[in-house]
């Protein structure tokens, strides 16, 4: 009931706040690029929330990508022109996201936006990229079963992520049992939904898989840790999945931590615990827990330890860490300055075109390419939580892991593929040779 | 283990020999072993502790212990391996013997889930016969869950000697499980090892039980059945005791957040949207005090939410007065306005907190007292649940007596019951407003406090408790503290018996609509306030 009435109540009066700050913004932004003539830059535009719930992970994006323009200003900007960066806040409402990215495509007339965290705030914004076909980079793993033109995922797709870790703790941890234990909504679920399907074909019965659903920011995990203590108590070796997001992580730990079930017994693998979220616990229960990413900042390489001393030099915080998101951005970065180099042009299509093929070393040693189903190469890595709440890795993948935009282990999207270079299709069906095959 | 300890010994020789004939290196098989620890590969540290837990070198239990907890050293460019002494002091791994320098390149040998567990187990087999109670029994555990069948003599050894209860039935334990996954034990034995395992009762002999092949004789399959099926009718009885108690923590909880809005908004009527915004202040007050305590009295970390309890009260009361006085009154009868006004102002306050600590979670750690857990027969109460629970009813006796016993308190039944007649009797309306409300934030102010213990510290925590809180005032009846106590115990219990069965999605949603269909039948809440007052 209350919920309700503070929703209706209070969305237009942010809104209309909302309206009066950028109103503000862009007169300040209109007096200060006329004064320096308009064409002397190239627009960057930064579409995280610094406000609301998700401020906790996207702030962190905001100051990366303002760190690489930075970085690449001092180095002569692209094309001899100066990068500025335009911000914005979208206040971690999804329809705001929205408003933002056609404020920053039409309005300040940026080349290209890096953002976005959550599925639903991408879904929201996919229409205005495409109406207005501008260039969004996102840069977090997620749940896949996409392609689109106008987006370039530097993230994970479940086969960089999720299911190498299923992997790895089949093979080196001999799990039998599988917990999935998740936050509802998209991403969780759709993730669930691939992972439950592969244990299958690797023959795991029905019985031996638990699915487990929380609401946003639940606190009180008293009963379902208990439940995964019982369910791990069947004489099979245990593991949990978890696709548990936010601020609920904390208080999750801290049950387990609490109720003494230690990563020798039931070891739980994360797919969006990194060393941001670590920060505000006490990890010394927490030893030998799991977390598969795609960097560490852990990772012992002189591109990582550059990288991590120029970031800790900028931010003036040397206890600052680095994470997964990150480094997507600054690969992303890397390969659309490059792309507009090659294409000599800020120019949509002409980046868009130029982007598949564009190669960018990534923090860990390898160089990640940009592929026709604008996804990326990536390298896989398992790391074990150490008590310094950085991570340990246990095991990699031999290669880079090229990201499938959709699934094959789902039915709904085994057969389609994404290709936007001789396809020009995101979802082309390779069986009935038709683009625009159904998705889940 | 004979047969061990003889191959050890010809080893022991031939390395000897080796040694002898390859002077001036002075490799042995425990030197061989300890210097594979510097070659970073988990295979050859699992080799190496195998070799040393069968080893017998005296030096074996200090290196694995070390290794256990991250204290064995290795340098990668020398391959030498040193341990860490408690006290901070390295000494060789080979000889024990203390280093005058020490290498600069020193790294811990790693350790994945796998090894742990191997160490766990040699640890196990080491310290079996440990001069240290909770090491034997802990010792004993690892046996019973790795039920290693070469462990068996040392077990029934240990067993012999010992004279401490606890310990006796904790080696019979580890020996039942070993008898019982031994494959040339008589049934007899087995059966005997399934009693023993049926009376220990909780989830870890049912995984046992559960874990057995059924490669078994028709005596004992038929004895693990029925000690599986007494096991879980057990667990089961158990399982609702632990329900309850989830209920009551969680009811203590809830009713922590919402005793400041009782206060708030049952007893003055104002909408407080902010209210959560109080109880993230109070968090963030004890994150600071344990932030000063770590930087300049770290023996005082023990008492730091001692010390953050008055002081929270204190900053989230001054805020609350002062938003009273500001925006509150002149807001008094106009509802709308004021849950707008106060839903702004939880806004302003995040943000202003986002702006000063960061948008990332800050860590507030457990005192020793408030972490770990115990058992009570097969449920397990964590400290910092029960701690909670009694600080919760610890406030609300007080908050109680306040109002009853004290003339402020007076005063404030007064002012709410006929606001008119009190302020024609002398009292200053205005003041006490501002002091109930006042009241209210510093009481939301001290359960941040407690809140900090089993939620994050970010400023979004209040957010999270002002719906459960607002839920639990109008369930239990406005106006009322009796009825926000059996309001929140009832919403807690309710939702730990429906978690179970519908999720804690669906769980959630079944109690609005049960709270919803609760309010048509009585608009005023479970305890309802009768009379003229509440007309006025």
């Amino acid at each position: 009931m209350l919920t309700g009435l503070h929703h209706n109540k209070a969305t237009p009066l942010s809104r209309r706040s909302w309206l009066a700050a950028t109103a503000g913004l862009v007169m300040g932004l209109a007096a200060f690029t006329s004064a320096k003539a308009a064409e002397d830059t190239i627009k960057v535009g930064v579409l995280h929330s610094l406000s609301g719930t998700m401020a906790i992970s996207e702030t962190t994006l905001k100051d990366t990508i303002l760190f690489l323009i930075d970085e690449q200003n001092k180095k002569g900007g692209v094309l001899g022109k100066k990068l500025e960066a335009v911000v914005v806040d979208p206040a971690s409402n999804w329809p705001l996201f929205a408003e933002k990215a056609r404020e920053l495509i039409t309005k300040d007339k940026v080349s290209v936006v890096f953002g976005c965290w959550t599925s639903v705030s991408r879904k929201s914004v996919l229409p205005v990229f495409k109406e207005l076909n501008s260039i969004l980079f996102y840069p977090v793993q997620y749940e896949g079963e996409e392609s689109e033109r106008n987006v370039f995922y530097t993230g994970a797709a479940p086969n960089q992520q999720a299911i190498p870790a299923v992997d790895y703790l089949m093979k080196d941890e001999k799990v039998k049992r599988w917990v999935l234990a998740g936050t509802d909504y998209v991403y969780p679920r759709t993730t669930n939904k691939i992972l439950e399907a592969y244990l299958k074909s690797k023959g795991v019965a029905q019985e031996d898989i638990m699915i487990n659903y929380t609401p946003f920011g639940h606190s009180d995990w008293q009963t379902i840790v208990a439940d995964i203590k019982k369910f791990g108590s069947a004489g099979k070796k245990t593991a949990v999945v978890s696709t548990i997001n936010g601020d609920a992580n904390v208080p999750f730990y801290k049950e387990l931590g609490n109720q003494g079930i230690k990563a020798t017994d039931i070891p739980v693998v994360a797919f969006s615990v990194g060393e941001e979220e670590l920060a505000g616990i006490d990890t010394k229960p927490l030893l030998g827990h799991l977390a598969a990413w795609n960097y560490f900042q852990s990772i012992k390489t002189p591109e990582n330890e550059k990288f991590i001393k120029a970031w800790q030099a900028y931010t003036k915080n040397p206890k600052r860490v680095t994470n997964d998101p990150m480094e997507a951005h600054v690969i992303g970065f890397d390969m659309w300055v490059k792309a507009v180099e090659k294409a000599k042009s800020v120019d949509a299509d002409k980046v868009i075109e130029a982007l598949p093929g564009t190669k960018a070393p990534n923090l860990t040693g390898g160089i990640s390419e940009m592929l026709p189903n604008h996804h990326i190469t990536k390298p896989v890595f398992i790391g074990e939580i150490k008590a310094d709440g950085q991570f340990d890795v246990v095991w990699k993948t031999p290669g880079l892991v090229a990201g499938d935009a959709w699934s094959k282990e789902l039915p709904g999207s085994k057969d389609l593929i994404g290709d936007w270079v001789t396809l020009k299709c995101g979802n082309y069906n390779t069986v009935t040779k038709k683009c625009g095959g159904q998705g889940s | 283990m004979l047969k061990l300890f003889a191959g050890f010994r010809a080893l022991a020789l031939a390395g000897l020999l080796i040694a002898a004939s390859t002077l001036p290196s002075l490799a042995g098989p425990f030197e061989d072993a300890v210097g594979q620890f510097a070659n970073d590969s988990f295979a050859d540290t699992e080799a190496a502790v195998g070799a040393l837990a069968s080893g017998g070198n005296p030096l074996a239990l200090a290196v694995i212990s070390a290794l256990q907890d991250g204290r064995l050293l290795a340098d990668p460019a020398t391959k030498q391996v040193f341990i860490k002494q408690a006290d901070g002091k390295i000494v060789d791994a080979n000889t024990g013997a203390s280093v005058a320098d020490v290498p600069a390149q020193l790294a811990a040998v790693r350790l994945n889930n796998r090894l742990r567990r191997v160490v766990d187990a040699a640890m196990g087999g080491l310290t079996l016969v440990s001069p240290d109670l909770a090491k034997r029994i802990q010792a004993a555990q690892s046996v019973f869950k790795t039920h290693d069948a070469t462990m068996l003599p040392l077990v029934d050894g240990a067993l012999k000697k010992e004279t401490n209860a606890a310990a006796k039935l904790a080696f019979s334990e580890a020996r039942a499980a070993i008898l019982l996954f031994k494959p040339d034990a008589s049934d007899v034995e087995k059966l005997e090892a399934i009693a023993t395992i049926k009376s220990r009762g909780d989830q870890e002999a049912l995984a046992l039980l559960t874990g057995l092949s059924g490669e078994q004789s028709p005596v004992v399959a038929s004895g693990a059945a029925s000690a599986k099926a007494a096991i879980e009718r057990n667990l089961a009885l158990w399982s609702m005791v632990q329900n309850a108690w989830y209920g009551l923590s969680l009811g203590s909880v809830l009713l922590l957040a919402a005793i400041g809005l009782a206060i708030t908004f049952g007893v003055m009527g104002v909408i407080n949207m902010a209210h959560g915004e109080m109880v993230m202040i109070g968090a963030y007050v004890t994150f600071v005090v344990q932030e000063t305590i770590r930087t300049r009295y770290p023996g005082l970390f023990d008492y730091s939410l001692l010390i953050a309890v008055p002081l929270a009260f204190l900053v989230a009361g001054l805020i609350g007065v002062v938003i009273e006085r500001s925006i509150i009154r002149f807001l008094y009868g106009r509802p709308l306005e004021t849950l707008l006004a106060t839903w702004g102002l939880s806004l302003v306050l995040q943000q202003a907190v986002r702006t000063l600590f960061g948008p990332t979670n800050r860590e507030v750690g457990n005192p020793t007292w408030m972490s770990g857990a115990f058992e009570l027969g097969q449920i397990v109460i964590t400290y910092n649940r029960l701690w909670i629970l009694c600080f919760t009813l610890a406030v609300f006796a007080i908050l109680l007596a306040m109002l009853r016993y004290t003339s402020l308190g007076l005063e404030m039944r007064a002012v709410t019951q006929n606001r008119r007649m009190a302020a024609s009797m002398g009292i200053a309306t205005s003041r006490v407003d501002a002091l109930t409300f006042g009241l209210g934030s510093g009481i939301a102010g001290i359960a941040g406090v407690a809140l900090s213990q089993i939620d994050n510290v970010s400023p979004n925590l209040g957010q999270s408790y002002i719906i459960d809180s607002f839920m639990v005032v109008v369930f239990g009846g406005v106006g009322n503290l009796w009825g926000t106590l059996v309001g929140a115990f009832t919403l807690g219990i309710a939702n730990k018996f429906l978690e179970p069965v519908a999720g804690a999605v669906l769980g959630k949603i079944a109690i609005l609509v049960l709270i919803i269909l609760f309010i048509q039948k009585r608009p005023r809440g479970l305890f309802a306030l009768k009379g003229r007052a509440i007309e006025a």
